[in-house]
């Protein structure tokens, strides 16, 4: 039996990152991973993620996941891939599948990273071929390059429902309606916005009825639900579509954390059965750890942090630094951590009905419900201001640890502050150049750079465009505002793609004058 | 091939194998070397990957990362095989799954 | 926990429902109103209930249908999913054939 100071379980984010920092310390590391690839989901996101700076902000997730397998390389982590750990016995003994062979291995510390697998909802017709997971439509258009449907119905607006419905979007496939039995809407604002912005409805308080179809799916029929979660009769809307996605949440992957003997609890905040751990993964069994989403779910950000953590954590354990120098090098980790748990979203305001920002605004009720700030609201939040010429147009209403735009100015017009949370605020005496860096930054895509007095009675509107075909300058077409709906007439007058935007391509259209705050998405006419 | 993306806004043109055939029930499909199977009968419109064994009902991908093990087929006449973590291969005869085998129930 | 594993207690008699023929496990093919049936029948764990049934016990190993599972038997119970203690975790945690099973590396290779 082959002993390692450390065996890590799981090459997903939080995995790597453990191993990396146990590595750097001297540790022996080896993490095994039962996919063909490592990296967890991390290469299956392709949007910017949220945060500050030391949380790899505004960069997209495969990339971070290229980074993170760069860093394990040169810290000389080994990781083997087709290996699934199928038993964590009493002494740290873990049982390997490799290949057509059984291994047993001893680790004098065990770090668990299995994530999560995704929660599923049963409504009639739930096993038709055509019903899938959110995870299963990422996996197919984000690594192996195909569509998972041509007209799809999202169920879920929790983050991954939102992000996997704009994603839907951007490999060209038709999203018809989003779709959730809560009566608000579960992720981040703007990620709904992005969504909402290009035409997709959303349906809160409703759910599936029923899939459609023999052999596989031809329709879906959904219903609104009252406060009982019974539905509401005669509220029943059909959609033809060949695909229904699944966002309904997810569990932690905790069932060798449960062999081995750790003690666990079943906290709905956790999203299910988890481990009971301390700061740093430590669970009560010595020498095992847990990190990621196993050990409650989370972001892959805050998951990497932990992962950090928790390799620390064990190169202590095993003697290979002192106590002292554990909590040196936690201190700046901790407190990465804590930043990404601020703000609306934070685990600790699950669930908490929150009514005002941080700032005392109160937020937007047509957000949480239709999944786009209504006219009559947006005015009151601190980034939308109007003035003469070119100025940013900052739409984020929520209070979100994500801070990129600050920095991305080149002339400090935004300012957060000290507070990673806050809402962006224009200076006022700053002077906007235009160069759309802040447009690009924003991981919400919620910024948007607006002249009111672009000439001949028109205002421009520079937004963030990350479809395919990119128009050309020249095109005409029609602007849809905030609610997806037609708002009038619009043509490209700039399209700027540089690599500093990494693919957020800038589209400045122009509208009538009136429109300069309403215009907020760019359609080509159909002709 | 419709429903293969051929430009992505962020992802760019997909890295594939070289194309390759292979049967579906006999007939002769194309897909790329390396991909799941489940991605290359996706991209031809096949749905459909097995009937179960108690109500002889369809099911097709639900995961697609080899956890619900709904997309399995028979492969090379070996039943069970996980088609959405296995790489395809050129002249793999894959077969819908009835139950257990790759005889209709 | 111990109040959940109380034979004596009521949960009175089990009643039909329309959605009784939904699959819940999708492996082994078995009903919400088997699975209901199960817990009228005095299976109250839910390593009972994957015995008894085999939810669970199919080529995923519950990977699907675990919560689904455990809000049914707690509602049928009348106590919260977090009171139910999930089944047993054991190895294999993955469906592996017996060949590869039963095939050990050797030493030293």
């Amino acid at each position: 039996m082959k002993r390692y100071d450390l065996i890590v379980v799981g090459a997903g984010p939080s995995g790597l990152s453990a191993a990396i920092e146990a590595a750097k310390r001297g540790l022996g590391v080896v993490v095994f991973d039962e996919n063909e690839k490592p990296g967890g989901q991390l290469f299956k996101q392709i949007h910017k993620f949220f945060g500050s700076k030391e949380h790899k902000a505004k960069i997209r997730g495969f990339v971070i996941g290229e980074q993170l397998l760069k860093e394990a390389d040169e810290a000389g982590v080994e990781v083997v891939l087709n290996a699934t750990v199928i038993g964590l016995y009493q002494e740290k003994e873990v049982v390997v599948r490799i290949g057509e062979e059984i291994r047993r291995m001893k680790g004098d510390a065990i770090i668990i990273a299995t994530g999560a697998a995704e929660n599923m909802v049963t409504f009639e017709g739930w096993t038709l071929p055509g019903v899938i997971g959110a995870g299963a439509a990422q996996t197919m258009m984000n690594l192996h390059g195909v569509r998972p449907g041509k007209k799809i119905l999202m169920l879920g607006s929790g983050n991954v429902g939102l992000v996997v419905s704009f994603q839907l979007l951007q490999c060209g496939c038709e999203v018809v309606a989003l779709v959730d039995a809560a009566p608000k809407i579960g992720g981040y604002g703007v990620h709904a916005a992005k969504v909402a912005r290009t035409g997709v409805p959303f349906y809160l308080s409703h759910t599936i009825v029923k899939a459609e179809g023999d052999e596989c799916v031809t329709g879906v029929t959904i219903a609104e639900i009252d406060d009982k979660f019974q539905f509401i009769p005669g509220t029943e809307k059909h959609f033809d579509v060949d695909t229904i996605c699944l966002a309904v949440g997810l569990s932690p992957m905790s069932q060798l954390l449960k062999m081995a003997g750790c003690k666990m609890e079943d906290n709905p905040r956790r999203g299910g059965q988890a481990p009971i751990c301390d700061g740093y993964g430590r669970t009560s069994v010595d020498g095992i750890f847990a990190v990621g989403d196993v050990s409650g779910i989370e972001e892959a950000s805050s998951a990497m942090i932990e992962g950090r953590m928790a390799g620390i954590a064990a190169a202590e354990y095993l003697g290979y630094i002192g106590k002292e120098e554990m909590e040196e090098s936690l201190k700046s980790l901790d407190q990465a951590l804590d930043g990404l748990r601020q703000g609306m979203f934070a685990p600790k305001n699950r669930g908490k009905n929150i009514e005002k920002t941080e700032e005392g605004i109160p937020v937007s009720a047509s957000l949480l419900k239709r999944g786009f700030v209504a006219e009559d609201e947006i005015g009151r939040f601190p980034g939308v201001t109007r003035k003469s010429g070119v100025h940013p147009v900052m739409e984020c209403t929520q209070n979100i640890p994500c801070n990129p735009c600050q920095d991305a100015c080149p002339k400090n017009c935004i300012r957060i502050g000290e507070k990673i949370t806050s809402l962006p605020v224009v200076d006022e005496s700053a002077t906007c150049i235009g160069c759309g860096m802040c447009v690009a930054s924003c991981s919400g895509q919620a910024i948007f750079l607006v002249d009111e007095g672009y000439g001949e009675g028109c205002a421009s509107v520079t937004i963030p465009y990350e479809f395919l075909p990119l128009p050309e300058v020249g095109q005409k077409g029609v602007a849809l505002g905030r609610d997806g709906k037609e708002v009038c007439k619009a043509e490209v007058v700039s399209v700027k793609s540089i690599p500093a935007f990494d693919k957020t391509n800038l589209l400045t259209i122009k509208v009538p004058r009136e429109y300069g705050m309403k215009a907020r998405f760019f359609k080509k006419e159909v002709s | 091939m419709d429903a293969r993306i051929k430009e992505h806004p962020i992802l760019g043109e997909p890295k594939k194998g070289r194309l390759v055939k292979f049967t579906y029930n006999g007939t002769e499909v194309e897909g790329y070397e390396g991909e799941p199977i489940a991605a290359a009968l996706k991209a031809a419109g096949l749905m459909v990957h097995r009937y179960t064994k108690k109500g002889h009902k369809p099911r097709g991908i639900f995961c697609a990362i080899g956890r619900c093990t709904d997309c399995v087929m028979v492969v090379d006449g070996k039943p069970n095989i996980r088609t959405c973590v296995t790489p395809l291969a050129e002249g793999m005869k894959v077969q819908t799954q009835y139950g257990v085998s790759a005889e209709p129930l | 926990m111990g109040q959940v594993n109380d034979r004596s207690r009521d949960i009175g008699a089990f009643v039909e429902a329309p959605d009784d023929d939904m699959v819940i496990c999708r492996c082994e093919e078995i009903t919400k109103g088997e699975i209901r049936r199960a817990v009228h029948d005095g299976m109250f764990t839910l390593t009972e209930v994957r015995r008894y049934l085999r939810t669970g016990m199919g080529l995923c190993q519950g990977q699907t249908c675990a919560k689904l599972v455990k809000g049914i038997v707690a509602r049928e119970l009348g106590v919260s999913p977090a009171e139910l203690e999930p089944a047993t975790s054991r190895a294999p945690m993955r469906p592996i054939e017996m060949r590869v099973f039963a095939n050990e590396a050797k030493e030293g290779e």
